[in-house]
């Protein structure tokens, strides 16, 4: 192509241009390498495990001193589902076994999977809060009309920090796409294990 | 036509063999088929003006409107729209193609090649621009808007926003292809196309950052590919990266990304660094100081690059430990940056200096650049960036190492090689004006802002709180006067190509880089046709 390149110049410049392609490949696989490698990172650590039940220190001691309200808050992201908590909000002692429940119910025209994402209020209160069975570990499929009552049953952890009187327990239902709709009548986490 | 433009270019080619050194096509086609690396450095480097014009008057509708506490001229959506592209354009229209049109026009003259090692690639590369471009821009007009979603595109807006999200996405594919291309090219020229004599350790300073860059881009440009893809299946192919409901996370945008996005801060800064670095010398009449330290110290940002990453995200719930690890890894990246800050100032040292405007350029590069590292550094640390996350401090501060760093630098190279590309010189005391306003009005603009952060003002927002009137209305008048002023960069270079007195083959006295050294100013359109010899 250009009179100062020899034949060996361009079988080097070519080879070259293969290795850099395939690297650029490489590194275009490895974003998504990052995926799995961050599920199992998180399942390692701990971290952003909402949809697994809790593990709770087995010699927990009900904390008769002090008392903490529980407020529960039930959303659906685009959905025409009706969800709400059976009551607003609980007073318990930290360490005590609670189970409380929440109402769906598909007021739409077909058949429905939802799944419930928790978050929790304030920040630094959620890691005390721990789930022992909850319909947010599995996907929730109602037929057209159909309601149900679903538990939830959990413990407020007993290192809860003092200045924490009050805490959010917020749910969000969001369709899941056709595509991943996993055997959600079968529940996906043995609920059982835990606790 | 594609038929036509194709017999062009290889009619082109052959030509090249036949005929002598000066002769080029003429018309449209000599830059639609060109692969003559310094014709798409020049269309490199007027496609970058053109942008930075472009994201230019988007910032200015940001200022217009933040001039005033309540919404006086656009709408919000619209507001958040300008602040997306305003970056996606200026990074990616602006500055990197600036540096990729340097690169062009001065690596096969520095390192002593005929051309770049792959002319027909590079063409491509360029010519991909327009179109991603194109689609950036009438992002704008799509059903509900353009993409209010940051130039970060962080899930779950970026799954649920409007379809100007999906040319956005497109757009960002076709503008990672060009540069990935580029940068194969920039290596492979580096690396197999020196003339006898040019060893690594021998080439202009310029052409190790940019190897260095272009190592970079390809290890981090595929990655930034792959999250908008995900963010693409994501919006219509049903996949859950990044959807909750799903099982997937929005957080894991954010760690593909910037697993991109913190080197991508060095694809931007290290051809900046190449640049000042054969400036600084070149008025300062004394070899770099510390050649080897600053070759090392450019590789060692380089790969501790790809391990800080989690340091724009302290706030997304990360364990303190990983906090600290990020952290400690940031803080880390002072040191090679210090040794360069040093070397620059140590080749300074009783050296005989003028200040002709590339070297103000590279001052006002030097000091502010360095001032921007400071505030990097604050925002490094967890505590402090708890409460400055996303507040007019980390705008201020990027702005700092992008204009004052970046764009500073760009300016210093172009006065500096504008006699070599055109042959002719720029006025003096308009460059010096330049200088001096540019600085100026910068620092109106952009230092107040640190002050609006500290405050808490929130980035992103078209309206905000009474408090912050004075310090955004300074700002405002500020952008205004920046803006105003690259006008007049517009006409010195314009007027230096039309009717600029002749330039010296060697115009600067300390330059002691081959372009300046063995070519003629300005350069031939064929240079070292057959390889120089280097002693």
């Amino acid at each position: 192509m250009n009179p100062g390149q020899t034949k060996r110049t361009l079988r080097i410049n070519r080879q070259m241009f293969v290795r850099l392609s395939f690297f650029a490949l490489l590194m275009f696989g490895f974003g998504y390498a990052m995926v799995p490698y961050y599920k199992k990172f998180c399942q390692v650590t701990g971290l952003n495990n909402l949809l697994q039940p809790d593990t709770v220190v087995s010699n927990t001691q009900v904390d008769k001193s002090r008392w903490v309200t529980l407020e529960f808050d039930a959303n659906t992201h685009g959905m025409p589902w009706q969800f709400a908590p059976v009551q607003r909000s609980v007073r318990v002692h930290p360490g005590e076994m609670t189970q409380v429940a929440f109402e769906i119910k598909n007021n739409g025209g077909s058949t429905m999977v939802g799944q419930a994402i928790p978050s929790y209020g304030p920040k630094h209160g959620a890691p005390f809060v721990k789930k022992l069975e909850c319909f947010c570990f599995k996907q929730q499929v109602l037929a057209a009309g159909e309601s149900r009552q679903m538990p939830v049953q959990f413990v407020i952890d007993a290192a809860l920090p003092a200045s924490v009187t009050t805490l959010t327990l917020s749910y969000t239902f969001f369709e899941v796409p056709a595509a991943d709709k996993k055997n959600a009548s079968a529940p996906t986490v043995a609920t059982g294990k835990a606790g | 036509m594609s038929t036509a433009t194709h017999d062009a270019a290889h009619g082109h080619d052959h030509g090249h063999d036949d005929h002598a050194h000066e002769h080029k096509p003429y018309g449209m086609m000599r830059w639609v088929g060109s692969t003559n690396h310094k014709d798409i450095g020049t269309m490199y480097l007027w496609f970058s003006f053109t942008m930075f014009l472009v994201g230019g008057v988007m910032a200015l509708i940001i200022r217009a409107e933040l001039f005033q506490p309540g919404l006086q001229i656009v709408r919000p959506e619209f507001f958040n729209s300008m602040t997306t592209y305003h970056g996606l354009i200026m990074v990616f229209g602006a500055i990197m193609p600036a540096f990729v049109g340097f690169a062009n026009w001065l690596i096969p003259m520095q390192i002593g090649a005929p051309d770049m090692a792959f002319p027909r690639m590079n063409n491509l590369s360029f010519w991909l621009l327009p179109p991603a471009a194109m689609l950036l821009i009438a992002a704008q007009f799509a059903p509900g808007g353009g993409a209010g979603v940051g130039w970060t595109m962080y899930a779950p807006l970026t799954t649920q926003a409007g379809p100007a999200m999906d040319l956005t996405i497109f757009a960002v594919h076709i503008l990672g292809m060009s540069s990935i291309m580029g940068s194969i090219n920039i290596i492979t020229t580096i690396l197999n196309m020196r003339a006898p004599g040019m060893g690594l350790m021998k080439m202009p300073l310029f052409c190790w950052t940019w190897l260095i860059t272009a190592y970079l881009l390809v290890a981090s440009m595929p990655v930034l590919a792959g999250a908008v893809t995900m963010t693409l299946t994501d919006r219509h192919f049903g996949t859950n990266f990044f959807n909750a409901a799903g099982g997937g996370d929005p957080v894991l945008y954010q760690h593909i990304f910037w697993f991109f996005g913190h080197p991508e801060v060095y694809i931007i800064a290290i051809p900046a660094f190449g640049v000042v670095s054969q400036v600084i010398p070149a008025f300062s009449r004394k070899p770099l100081f510390g050649y080897a330290s600053m070759v090392y110290a450019t590789a060692s940002i380089a790969i501790l690059s790809f391990m800080v990453w989690a340091h724009h995200m302290y706030t997304v719930g990360m364990p303190v430990e990983t906090q600290l690890f990020f952290m400690y890894a940031t803080t880390l990246i002072a040191i090679p940056t210090g040794v360069k800050v040093f070397n620059w100032v140590a080749t300074m040292w009783k050296g005989s200096l003028t200040f002709e405007t590339p070297m103000l350029f590279a001052l006002g590069f030097l000091f502010l650049f360095t001032l921007g590292g400071f505030t990097g550094l604050v925002l490094s640390i967890v505590p402090v960036d708890v409460q400055i996350h996303d507040t007019y401090y980390v705008v201020a501060h990027f702005h700092y190492v992008m204009v004052a760093g970046a764009l500073f630098s760009a300016f210093a190279g172009i006065y500096f090689w504008l006699p070599k590309w055109t042959g002719r010189m720029y006025n003096e005391t308009l460059g010096k004006w330049h200088f001096w306003l540019s600085l100026v009005f910068f620092n109106v603009t952009f230092f107040v802002q640190h002050f609006l952060g500290l405050a808490g003002m929130p980035r992103r927002v078209p309206d905000y709180a009474l408090q912050f009137a004075e310090f955004n209305a300074i700002s405002s008048v500020g952008a205004f006067g920046f803006g105003l002023s690259q006008l007049l960069f517009l006409y010195i270079v314009l007027k230096c190509i039309c009717s600029g007195e002749k330039a010296l083959d060697k115009q600067w006295e300390g330059a002691d880089s081959i372009e300046w050294t063995m070519l003629p100013s300005p350069a031939p359109y064929h240079s070292f046709t057959t390889p120089p010899t280097i002693k």
